[in-house]
């Protein structure tokens, strides 16, 4: 099979590789193959490879994906690949990308829980049915692989703006009845860079692995934000 | 190559975007040209006379599909960010495009 990897910064170009082609095999197995077998001094990230850390991201055949648990035989056109780092990020070296800016947006939207209680409080009695806890679910399960974010246009026209999986986490938070800092994180996630800068496009719920919505989420913001501003709190 | 854009909801997105461009520009053209046609040059008739030519039906009928695509796409919108979420999307998308498309239609036959 022939295969097409970026090999690079910010500038480089696609280098082709001849990788054989198993049964069951996934694109991460594609790139350790020449890792291992063609090109020790190629690039990349992974640690699971179960579809659990979010550190395999990368683009193949245009589109952000996971690739410890995308099969060759799903996204191979014409029985070839072309594998290129997440977009979005700045390249480090061949298939590595520099996530710290995708993280610290995680922090600028308020990320970071904050309850009142104490080791020596009781448990927060939350019922598995209560709608807010629902919304909280709906998004909980996101392994922080960047997915979304690469394939976010918004993301690529203004730099600043926190992202889908900044926002999804946010929306996670907002609907958690222990957490503390609701007007606070209102107010980060309010503005233009914020939810009110998504054009819903979807592309993140597209492209989601773990197929959660970003864009329900950043709805529901969209919603928080404006009740909020109607009743004079933001 | 695929990109992360094929998808529905993207291809809405451009749409609605490019109906609502298209729209600014032509509609003020639309305008001066009916003011033109009904004040100056050639009466009402002859605005009739004018309006009654292939080309201009065509014309409108592009208009009324811009502007249905922009309308519908818009109330797609405002319904996915104000009411609760729904699944189904891809299927809103299709409904609105859908839509438009037989407004154009409804509005060609009934002018021929
Ligand atoms: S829905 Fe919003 S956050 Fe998601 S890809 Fe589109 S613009 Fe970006
Ligand atoms: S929301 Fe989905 S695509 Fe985005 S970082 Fe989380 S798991 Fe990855
Ligand atoms: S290697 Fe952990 S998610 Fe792919």
């Amino acid at each position: 099979m022939k295969v097409s990897i970026w090999r690079g910064g910010k500038v480089g170009r696609f280098v082709a590789y001849e990788v054989p082609r198993l049964e069951n095999q996934t694109v991460l197995d594609v790139v350790t193959y020449v890792q291992r077998k063609l090109d020790p001094s190629l690039s990349y990230r992974f640690s699971c490879r179960v579809g659990m850390c979010g550190s395999c991201a990368m683009t193949v055949n245009g589109k952000p994906r996971w690739t410890c648990r995308t099969h060759v035989s799903k996204v191979a056109v014409g029985g070839t690949l072309e594998i290129a780092p997440l977009g979005n990020l700045a390249v480090i070296k061949d298939l590595s990308v520099d996530m710290r800016v995708f993280f610290d947006k995680w922090a600028k939207a308020g990320g970071a829980f904050k309850g009142d209680k104490t080791r020596d409080d009781d448990f927060a009695l939350i019922k598995p049915a209560d709608k807010q806890r629902q919304n909280a679910n709906a998004g909980i399960e996101c392994i922080g692989c960047g997915v979304c974010y690469a394939g976010c246009d918004v993301v690529r026209w203004k730099p600043d703006y926190l992202g889908p999986a900044a926002l999804n986490r946010a929306w996670t938070l907002v609907n958690d009845a222990r957490d503390t800092q609701g007007p606070v994180r209102l107010q980060l996630i309010a503005g233009e860079n914020g939810c009110l800068g998504c054009h819903s496009q979807q592309s993140c719920q597209e492209h989601c692995p773990k197929h959660l919505s970003p864009t329900a989420s950043i709805a529901g913001l969209k919603r928080a934000v404006s009740v909020a501003a109607l009743k004079g709190r933001l | 190559m695929t990109s992360h854009r094929s998808h529905p909801s993207y291809w809405a997105f451009v749409l609605h975007r490019v109906s609502g461009l298209v729209l600014a520009v032509f509609l003020p053209f639309h305008f001066s040209l009916l003011v033109q046609a009904t004040e100056y040059a050639v009466g009402f008739d002859g605005f009739l006379k004018w309006s009654e030519q292939p080309m201009v039906k065509l014309a409108e009928t592009g208009l009324i599909v811009l502007l249905a695509l922009h309308l519908t796409g818009g109330v797609r919108l405002l319904a996915l960010e104000f009411l609760a979420w729904r699944d189904w999307q891809k299927t809103l998308v299709a409904v609105c495009g859908g839509l438009s498309l037989a407004i154009g239609l409804l509005f060609l036959v009934n002018a021929v």
